[in-house]
């Protein structure tokens, strides 16, 4: 499984994940969001990337509480909690925005 | 992603067997687990392409199984189909597949047990409803094993007192032994493992996301929580679900969990080693992997040199700990290698080992050593759902049925609004949450929709008749199965919560007492 965009091609998982992190560019963040059918803005992008140089750090996605406190800093309190989070990725910022930033998706009891 | 078009069913007037819809979940199926998870975890990679092997394989590891537990072949041998758990499964409620009655999903298993291992299924197989292992029947175990959240609801019903939840054990042990293993399960076994807890939360991580905590809490309260790792000499060793780090609302049960030990001033540590209460090898069924994994909070209890060990909110890690514990590692009392009687001569007896955090909590509570602000929880008007695991494999206190009463008894000191769901709807009759026994995976979405349907009405009137807006759990995945289904029967996912949240809310952390 996995799709082509300018010519390269990128190995997904059964559920659309990445196989390897490190295929991940701008241009598979983009397609990946395609499948999910996010509209990527520049507030997407700044919640994927966030999530890529915290995984590049402590090799795990961020807890929710986490990413929600690390975007409330960076952007202003209306948006540190999880109801800005779900607006951006409505099946979950955990879930279908690390999909988009080619991490592993996160799984246990959550 | 499916999730999001699958509609809930709707509420039933009256309470009865649901039509037959035969077939209506052999759609579903798991992930398959890949070679590599399941070579780590010594399971054969992948099913072999030759099925005589598959075959063979199988009904010789099934004659070990039925030697090794002598209940799966007591279980095997005295069903009489008298149908007294049919309507007892929550899944079966929710979507009708009559091979989602525990009977017939059991029968999955022993058509094939009569056929090699009865001298009657030998001879006349057709007449005892005996049958070949076929290819068709292992990929039947394999989609209808995995609709079996191993609750045991059934088994209260059942009058022979059949554990239905060990023969989807043995069942799953069998697709593992041949390797057609699940990849939700054995993907976190195997992160248990190589990382330390389920969700692969490394210990920098962990050690980020506490002091995060600690920050978080002192900006809120003014107080200095703290939520220590790996702290030698402390009394108690703390072991709960990685999900509680992570998730919401799990991490606002660990927010209170930190509370209660920094208002008793009672030392106590979290371990990297053992930063996992859960324990899917029991899921799996595979007792080597429930040692091994449960192995890990034994080897850190004796390097951190605590006296005693608590746990956290999460309900199966509740079963393995209470009554297992003890012959696989010592912890209580049981093994009697060196290493468990060294832990038995380093814990403190006087305590119960292990410890249910809600039983700590409560008897610091009759001791006077917490006091609350009960009326901060006054905007929540409660009821509480009792956890399959914790209902039907365990006990807290030290008498019958403290199980379901300690609970009820903490959140009756921290909070004045309080009202149970329909009796026949919780304490041993409990509903299992529809995500229990490594089904809370996202290709299983349909199901678990449906099969929380009985505990959905059972919510609803209680919504309906008391305004009650807070379902308090003591369960990380029946907290994270909630969050997600909760919104297709017109509930709000902020609704659902741990008792320790609401601890959390009306502690008093300060001498103002």
């Amino acid at each position: 499984m996995g799709f082509e965009v300018n010519g390269k091609t990128y190995e997904t998982d059964e559920e659309g994940y990445l196989v390897n992190i490190t295929d991940w560019d701008e241009a598979a963040g983009g397609e990946l969001a395609k499948q999910e059918g996010i509209p990527m803005s520049e507030s997407h992008w700044e919640v994927v990337n966030f999530l890529r140089d915290y995984y590049s750090e402590f090799q795990i996605a961020p807890a929710v509480r986490v990413l929600t406190k690390a975007i409330g800093k960076k952007l202003g309190p209306e948006k540190g909690n999880s109801q800005y989070l779900y607006e951006l990725f409505p099946y979950g910022p955990a879930k279908q925005a690390c999909k988009i930033a080619g991490l592993p998706k996160p799984t246990g009891c959550i | 992603m499916a999730g999001p078009d699958i509609k809930a069913p709707a509420y039933r007037t009256i309470p009865i067997i649901p039509a037959l819809q035969p077939d209506s979940m052999a759609h579903l199926k798991c992930y398959v687990a890949k070679e590599n998870i399941q070579e780590a975890l010594g399971f054969k990679g992948k099913l072999s392409d030759n099925w005589q092997e598959t075959h063979d394989a199988v009904i010789a590891r099934m004659g070990e199984l039925l030697k090794k537990y002598r209940s799966l072949r007591v279980f095997m041998d005295s069903c009489v189909h008298c149908g007294s758990c049919t309507d007892k499964c929550h899944n079966f409620i929710g979507t009708g597949d009559p091979k989602n009655m525990p009977v017939a999903r059991q029968d999955l298993l022993r058509s094939v047990y009569r056929r090699y291992f009865t001298v009657a299924g030998k001879l006349f197989p057709a007449l005892v409803g005996a049958r070949d292992l076929t290819r068709e029947v292992l990929d039947e175990w394999y989609n209808y094993f995995w609709q079996c959240t191993e609750c045991r609801r059934c088994s209260v019903f059942c009058p022979y007192g059949i554990d239905t939840a060990e023969i989807t054990m043995a069942a799953r042990e069998l697709l593992d032994f041949v390797g057609y293993g699940q990849k939700y399960s054995n993907e976190i076994i195997g992160k248990v493992h190589k990382i330390g807890n389920n969700l692969g939360l490394p210990g920098p991580a962990l050690l980020d996301t506490l002091q995060g905590l600690e920050e978080d809490v002192k900006d809120e309260t003014g107080f200095d929580v703290r939520f220590p790792l790996d702290v030698y000499g402390a009394e108690v060793l703390f072991v709960t679900p990685s999900a509680d780090f992570f998730a919401e609302p799990h991490i606002e049960s660990t927010i209170g969990y930190g509370k209660v030990f920094h208002a008793a001033g009672i030392s106590w540590t979290m371990s990297t080693k053992a930063s996992e209460a859960g324990n899917f090898g029991m899921f799996i069924g595979s007792y080597d992997q429930l040692r091994k994994v449960a192995m890990r909070v034994r080897e850190a209890a004796l390097e951190l040199g605590v006296k005693r060990i608590v746990v956290g909110e999460c309900g199966h890690a509740w079963r393995v700990a209470y009554a297992f514990w003890n012959t696989l590692t010592g912890i209580g009392a049981g093994a009697k290698d060196p290493f468990a009687i060294e832990l038995q001569k380093q814990l403190d007896h006087r305590y119960k080992q292990p410890t249910h955090i809600c039983e700590f909590t409560w008897d610091l509570i009759q001791q006077g050593r917490l006091k609350f602000d009960k009326e901060a929880n006054d905007h929540r008007i409660i009821t509480f759902h009792d956890s399959c695991n914790v209902a039907r494999g365990s006990r807290m206190g030290d008498y019958a049925g403290g199980q379901f009463e300690i609970p009820r008894h903490v959140i009756r000191a921290v909070a004045n609004n309080f009202h149970d769901m329909a009796p026949e709807t919780i304490g041993e009759k409990t509903f299992c949450c529809g995500g229990g026994g490594g089904v809370l995976n996202d290709e299983l979405i349909e199901l678990r929709v449906k099969g929380a349907l009985p505990r959905m009405e059972a919510l609803q009137r209680v919504v309906d008749d008391h305004g009650v807006n807070f379902m308090a759990l003591i369960c990380a995945i029946c907290k994270a199965q909630f969050s997600k289904v909760v919104p297709y029967y017109g509930f709000k996912s902020g609704m659902i919560g741990g008792v320790h949240q609401l601890v959390s809310t009306a502690i008093k952390l300060g001498n103002e007492q």
